[in-house]
């Protein structure tokens, strides 16, 4: 982003960093994580896919859970988490998500209780399929929930963080397919897989087009480094999925590497958040060239 | 009073007093630091650091969770010939009509009084910091120490004694003036008119104008440089007049997330 004509009171932040430690982004590869594979477990678990879907289902319910550990552990005053349920606002999508992952929560741990025990497939269906239902609404609204500030990298990517999120939730919960059952069941894990970081690919590269020198903080410093170990694991994973995602040692090793890849796309994305926050020139000069367009003589 | 204008009545009071807010002239001001000490010691609002920041007299640095009027120290030369021009103006919360903190508060703690002001109830707030992210202009701060969020509240507990916020009162040149919003925006107006005509041509009115990106501030300032030299946003909008779209979106990703399992799991079943 250009210097010049740029100016700032002693180069200090004009909006103010998060105040959200690594729980958050985290909780954003967790909740993606379980909300996808619920929404894989219900197709392998209606299309007779029993390992895969009890996989996931575990998965899910195991991702979930130390989501709200994350989610608790990061508040200012743990002991009030409660008063996230006092109210439901609309304007708000932490409230938004709040109600989402308290009723996906309990169906999520249902969905697993029930597979595990093999007890009532009748609830247990009925579970694993709203469960289903709700997973992408908890993997998608997070980037609703970074894109409603005021960090510029985060708000000006609006458009595509739902895309990038809900494709790097796939990758994670097909890479959690690969590695947890036997090879030959795979297989829907893999599609998905593939799927996943195809949008997640795509959804980066239309980000950084769009944004243009507003993308800089994805692509400069800590935030560029794992964005780029990200692109590059996702690729990797992308390649042994497909060519050796069947095989003994290919698919483990690719579904590790694409959960690692859906980690480091969002704690890349968090960082991009913290670094165009503290540098005063992406809140200024985007906003000095809207007005510029808007009374070009001044 | 235009409707955009009155937040308190779409808040639901029915009844309410005029709306009331801050016009900060910041030609006036003498960078005494009142307005400082005097809302530290109304809200006893903690200490915070006593340290040199080699930023001019500026060491309070920024609005924060213990900070809530900070007073901003710019030197430059002067525009018109030598010597060296002094800026001093006196920040605070903007109060907005479009309030992002108070839009994302996901517990209800943040609120909009009956003077159309937006203050937190720390009874309620449980900490989770998300309307220190959305703050345009960097106001709202977690606190280290109790985990809560806080920032001005234009002094609640005086508007309801029908005294004055602390700081207003303790200004020594009125650069802080306190009062319905619309008398103040009238006041505001004439002051950059008479700046114009005795030479001040750098003089402009910021937060003043209720078609900006926030609806209007409910604390108004007359700058005499640019905002982004007293570290304001120069066209600072509430990012919860993009949330409809971005709801939208996300069902689309949501929606295509479906879509890949459906075919992830079809593409199988043969």
């Amino acid at each position: 982003m250009p210097e010049a004509d740029f100016r700032s009171y002693y180069g200090r932040p004009v909006v103010k960093e998060t105040v959200w430690g690594p729980d958050i982004p985290t909780y954003l590869f967790l909740g993606g994580l379980a909300g996808a594979s619920s929404t894989l477990a219900a197709g392998a678990h209606l299309t007779g896919r029993p390992e895969l879907a009890r996989a996931l289902k575990c998965g899910a319910a195991g991702a979930i859970s130390l989501s709200m550990v994350a989610l608790v552990h990061d508040l200012g005053r743990r002991t009030r988490f409660v008063n996230m349920l006092r109210v439901l606002k609309v304007t708000s999508p932490m409230s938004i998500g709040t109600w989402i992952l308290s009723g996906y929560t309990p169906l999520a741990l249902a969905a697993a209780a029930f597979a595990v025990t093999r007890k009532l497939p009748r609830a247990g269906l009925a579970a694993t399929i709203t469960a289903g239902l709700f997973g992408p609404a908890v993997a998608s609204y997070t980037a609703v929930l970074l894109g409603d500030t005021a960090a510029p990298a985060w708000h000006e990517a609006h458009r595509e963080l739902p895309f990038l999120f809900a494709g790097s939730a796939a990758t994670a919960a097909g890479g959690l397919g690969m590695l947890a059952v036997r090879p030959g069941q795979a297989g829907q894990a893999i599609r998905f897989a593939v799927l996943g970081a195809a949008g997640e690919i795509a959804a980066k590269s239309l980000l950084l087009q769009r944004l243009g020198a507003a993308a800089e903080p994805y692509q400069t410093g800590r935030a560029g480094q794992l964005m780029d170990i990200s692109e590059v694991l996702t690729s990797t994973g992308l390649a042994i999925a497909v060519l050796a995602g069947r095989s003994r040692v290919g698919a483990p090793l690719a579904g590790l590497t694409l959960m690692a890849a859906s980690a480091l796309t969002r704690f890349g994305v968090f960082e991009a958040g913290r670094a165009s926050a503290r540098d005063p020139k992406y809140t200024v000069v985007p906003q000095r060239d809207r007005l510029r367009d808007v009374r070009p003589e001044s | 009073m235009t409707p955009g204008l009155d937040p308190a009545a779409l808040a639901g009071y029915s009844d309410h007093p005029p709306r009331m807010g801050f016009f900060t002239d910041t030609s006036v001001c003498i960078g005494c630091k009142a307005c400082e000490v005097a809302c530290k010691e109304w809200n006893a609002v903690p200490e915070d650091g006593l340290v040199l920041t080699g930023m001019s007299y500026d060491n309070t640095a920024d609005l924060s969770a213990s900070t809530w009027r900070h007073v901003a120290f710019i030197e430059q030369s002067a525009p018109d010939g030598d010597g060296l021009s002094w800026l001093m103006a006196s920040n605070v919360c903007k109060h907005c009509t479009e309030a992002a903190c108070l839009d994302v508060c996901p517990t209800g703690a943040l609120m909009r009084t009956e003077f159309g002001t937006v203050v937190v109830q720390d009874d309620i707030c449980n900490g989770c910091g998300y309307c220190v992210s959305a703050c345009p202009f960097g106001v709202i701060g977690r606190s280290e120490t109790d985990g809560g969020a806080h920032k001005c509240t234009l002094c609640y507990d005086r508007l309801g004694e029908g005294l004055m916020p602390a700081c207003a009162k303790a200004c020594p040149t009125e650069s802080i003036q306190f009062g319905p919003l619309d008398e103040l925006r009238e006041r505001a107006q004439q002051r950059v008119a008479d700046l114009h005509a005795v030479g001040q041509s750098r003089a402009q009115l910021y937060g003043a104008d209720p078609a900006d990106g926030i609806g209007g501030a409910g604390a108004m300032f007359l700058l005499l440089d640019e905002p982004e030299v007293y570290g304001l946003p120069p066209d600072p909008v509430v990012t919860t007049r993009d949330l409809p779209r971005m709801w939208r979106l996300a069902a689309a990703a949501a929606g295509s997330l479906v879509a890949a399992a459906v075919v992830a799991c079809a593409a199988g079943r043969q």
